[in-house]
């Protein structure tokens, strides 16, 4: 049988690359998520620069319309989908089951599995660069635009596929972290005492189980348009011009909390430390997280302002949209108020911490200036939405990754960061995002439509557009800072030890980095702040018992998360090949999808721990 | 903070004490539920929008009353195999899972003949209408969860006679059952809401069709 083959024979100890390939220990699998996400968002600079270039004057010649629109296309899909999410499941990997006391996730080959599918289908979207034609119909994809008749080349495909295979993999990711955080917990370890980036994984993952199938849904449809000639968004047969605004919509707002909720958590757990304080208002947090995550399925039609829905459909989604910027609002006071009155230490999580909150204020209060319709009917569609969206996008979430980053580093690597380079780091990266997306505002009500190539000399934009365009570069010298810091501090940086910034959750009470089976004996939780009571009671934590690492059996390595997700990825692919040619499609779609069937069974039959590992364990005790 | 030494069988205790795998497919079913509900409101809303027909006049409601009830049945079918496999009684177990699994594919038989019959006598494809596009999209979404789950059923059936499924897991048995109730479940409301609805006073909307037809021109 196949287990005699030597090469699918299980790995049990495997080294250097291999062991990254087939693990399913969640640091690590944290760790390739970070490195893949950091990457593509290298990628997605990139593509926003050459917009930058060809914006920086009137009538530039840097780039066709044509690219322009894939440019912007591709920008904001892989920011969205292959930056701020992944990068937010890297955090959710690496820290939910050390805060939680646990020792991996509930099921640790599904999580290999996720990741594996965000980056092959990733991947086979970025692939369509090589076709010729990128995705260029905008990161929302509005149908009946992208119908074949109007978009004809295989891009739209491309883009479907890619983010099809993608959203298996995230919709994995939210049933293992939504099973992980209910089920898992260490004893004493109650909902209440939970770290809130935990709370905030959580309610995430239940925005992605309730949110993602909708897109699924809006997605396949547009395929079986495409491909199989149905008629779902065809106007000459009927269809509703705004079927697929709607469905994409339902997706769309939900995942914006998907994207902002991580930074949220990751901003509520850093304040305290940097503060000396506990968090004020632990409860109205989650509860607000769960208030905004609830409201956010009822808000979806603020982005369908101006195509005519009526007066009382219209107004109905305006005041839900007001309604939610309540909790948003509560939790923005909570954390002025954790700082209020503590002794705060600007170290560089503290400052990208705080970072954080002031453009994600900023962000929001333009977010509620779209909320009002009349305003919005003037704001849709010009940068003043740009400008709101990366407030909120980049000011927002990626201030709070970066802040996670500089605090989490030290856990992660076992080496702190560069304090001084951060600093320098937060100063560029803080002056060139205002720089660049600030601007943006006055070129909005000046009228700059967005999706533009370029402008006219006389509209009166190009003095701020170039501004505009430097700022663009600051922020890439400001990035160039960050990856050195990391690569330098990696190698380099001061030994970290066990809590180097003195706060308060589980994490940080083992040895940095963590071995691989993360607590050695379980702990009993018996507060919000196990590590600070310790200190406060001067209890001694009670001498470690004698533990034999060999009876601690993890969940062996496996290949079959990642043969499964490559099976999914080449039968997803063989549908653009079927198009192009049926034979070599059918055959393709054949091939690959035994291979996917094959590794589901092998996977099904193959124990979470070796027998091997099993059994030598028990000879042992 | 306290350390304890869990034994190695308090390792698997979960907080909740829901076994992990269990507490997985409720969620599945819930984001699931989620998936069946977009295309079961795009149906709706395309209900009368086709410009041109055959629409829900294709039913045949007394056949599909009877694959509906095949399906039903199943759902006792599964109730009763679970029951066996939990006392242990290995034959009753096999038995009834064979039925179950029997029962879904005579009701995927029902909808391949269903489906074959619009097409050859009335023209009805995916490709003919809205309403084409959205019935067959969705029910076909809804045969391939009925396939799935019978493969599933076989492969517990046959890894039974490997030893592989006995009284000890018959939490596996438990989930796959869970699977095949809602599945069920989800039938009945497109029995309800699609062939039932749909199918009440169609004669008039496919005079209101003709009119959009000639409204066009076509
Ligand atoms: C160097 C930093 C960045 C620059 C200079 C930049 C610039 C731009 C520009 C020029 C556009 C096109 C606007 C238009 O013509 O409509 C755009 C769109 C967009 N950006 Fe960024 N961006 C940056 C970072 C980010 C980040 C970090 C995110 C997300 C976390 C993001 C999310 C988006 C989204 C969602 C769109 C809309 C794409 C679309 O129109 O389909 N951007 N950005
Ligand atoms: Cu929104």
């Amino acid at each position: 049988m196949a287990t005699n083959i030597a090469i699918l024979r299980r790995p049990l100890d495997p080294t250097g690359a291999w062991a990254w390939i087939t693990t399913v220990d969640h640091k690590k699998i944290g760790v390739l998520y970070g490195l893949s996400a950091f990457a593509f968002f290298i990628l997605g600079g990139v593509e926003a620069l050459v917009m930058r270039l060809q914006l920086a004057q009137a009538d530039l010649n840097v780039v066709s319309a044509a690219t322009f629109n894939q440019m912007f296309t591709m920008h904001g899909t892989t920011m969205i989908f292959m930056v701020v999410m992944p990068a937010g499941a890297a955090f959710f990997n690496f820290l939910v089951p050390l805060q939680i006391g646990a020792r991996d996730v509930a099921f640790p080959r599904l999580n290999a599995l996720s990741y594996w599918l965000f980056l092959f289908g990733s991947i086979l979207m970025n692939f369509s660069f090589f076709t010729g034609s990128a995705p260029d119909m905008g990161w929302f994809a509005y149908a009946p635009l992208t119908g074949s008749t109007f978009s004809a080349s295989s891009s739209v495909d491309y883009w479907i596929l890619g983010l099809q295979v993608m959203g298996v993999g995230t919709l994995a990711a939210g049933f293992n972290f939504v099973i992980t955080i209910i089920n898992m917990r260490a004893p004493g370890m109650t909902l209440m005492r939970m770290p809130i980036f935990t709370w905030m994984t959580l309610i995430v993952s239940f925005l992605i189980i309730f949110a993602f199938p909708v897109i699924t849904v809006a997605i396949t449809l547009l395929l079986f348009d495409r491909m199989f000639g149905t008629n779902f968004y065809d106007i000459t047969a009927g269809a509703d011009p705004l079927l697929w605004q709607h469905l994409f919509w339902v997706f769309g707002h939900p995942e914006v909390y998907i994207l902002i909720l991580p930074s949220m958590g990751i901003v509520s757990d850093i304040l305290p430390t940097f503060s000396r304080k506990p968090l004020f208002g632990y409860v109205t947090i989650v509860l607000a997280g769960a208030v905004i995550a609830f409201l956010g399925f009822g808000v979806w039609a603020h982005h369908m302002f101006t195509v005519g829905m009526g007066r009382w459909a219209t107004s109905a989604f305006a005041v839900a949209t007001m309604a939610i910027a309540v909790p948003t609002g509560v939790k923005v006071f909570n954390w002025l108020a954790t700082m209020y009155g503590g002794s705060i230490q600007f170290k560089t999580p503290m400052l990208f911490a705080l970072g954080f909150i002031s453009l994600f204020m900023l962000g929001g209060l333009s977010g509620v200036m779209h909320a009002v319709v009349p305003v919005d009917l003037q704001h849709q569609d010009t940068y003043f939405v740009v400008a709101h969206f990366h407030y909120v996008l980049f000011g927002g979430s990626i201030f709070g990754l970066t802040a996670a980053t500089y605090y989490w580093f030290p856990k992660i690597t076992g080496r702190m960061m560069s304090e001084s380079i951060g600093k320098v780091h937060f100063a560029i990266m803080f002056v060139g995002f205002n720089l660049t997306f600030f601007p943006m505002h006055f070129l909005g009500v000046l009228g700059m439509p967005r999706r533009i190539y370029t402008y006219a000399p006389d509209m009166g934009w190009s003095g701020t557009n170039m501004a505009v365009t430097i700022g663009a570069f600051v922020i890439a010298a400001s990035i160039a800072v960050f990856l050195y810091n990391m690569v330098r501090s990696a190698r380099v940086g001061q030994p970290a030890g066990a809590n180097p910034w003195g706060a308060a959750t589980l994490e940080w009470s083992m040895e940095s980095p963590p071995h691989h089976y993360n607590f050695a004996v379980v702990p009993t939780v018996r507060s919000q702040h196990p590590l600070w009571d310790e200190e406060a009671n001067a209890v001694e934590p009670p001498p470690l018992p004698y533990v034999d690492e060999s009876s601690i059996h993890m969940p062996s390595p496996s290949y079959w998360p990642l043969l499964l997700a490559l099976g999914v990825t080449l039968v997803a692919g063989s549908l653009l090949v079927w198009q192009a040619h049926a034979i070599a499609g059918l055959t393709m779609g054949a091939a690959s999808g035994a291979l996917a069937l094959i590794s589901v069974y092998r996977w099904v039959f193959e124990p979470p721990v070796a027998a091997e590992v099993a059994e030598g364990a028990a000879a042992h005790h | 903070m306290q350390y304890i030494v869990r034994s190695p069988e308090a390792e698997h205790a979960t907080s909740t004490g829901l076994n992990n795998r269990k507490l997985l497919m409720w969620a599945f079913l819930g984001s699931d539920a989620m998936f069946f509900g977009p295309l079961i409101a795009t149906h709706l809303i395309y209900r009368t929008e086709s410009i041109q027909g055959p629409i829900e006049n294709v039913f045949n409601i007394p056949v599909t009353t009877i694959s509906t009830f095949v399906l039903l049945m199943s759902s006792l079918a599964m109730v009763l195999a679970l029951a066996g496999i939990q006392q242990g009684k290995m034959g009753m177990f096999r038995f009834w899972t064979a039925m179950t699994a029997l029962l879904g594919m005579v009701f995927i038989g029902f909808q391949m003949f269903e489906f074959t019959e619009f097409a050859h006598k009335y023209g009805l494809t995916p490709r003919t209408n809205l309403f084409g596009s959205t019935f067959l999209t969705l029910t076909g979404f809804h045969g391939a969860h009925v396939t799935v789950g019978v493969i599933w059923l076989w492969s517990l059936l046959f890894a039974s006679f490997r030893g592989k499924v006995k009284q000890e897991n018959s939490l596996d048995v438990e989930i796959a059952g869970l699977y095949w109730h809602f599945v069920d479940i989800v039938w009945i409301v497109i029995f309800g809401v699609i062939y039932l609805v749909g199918a009440y006073g169609v004669e008039e909307r496919v005079l209101n069709g003709a009119h959009a037809l000639a409204g066009l021109g076509g």
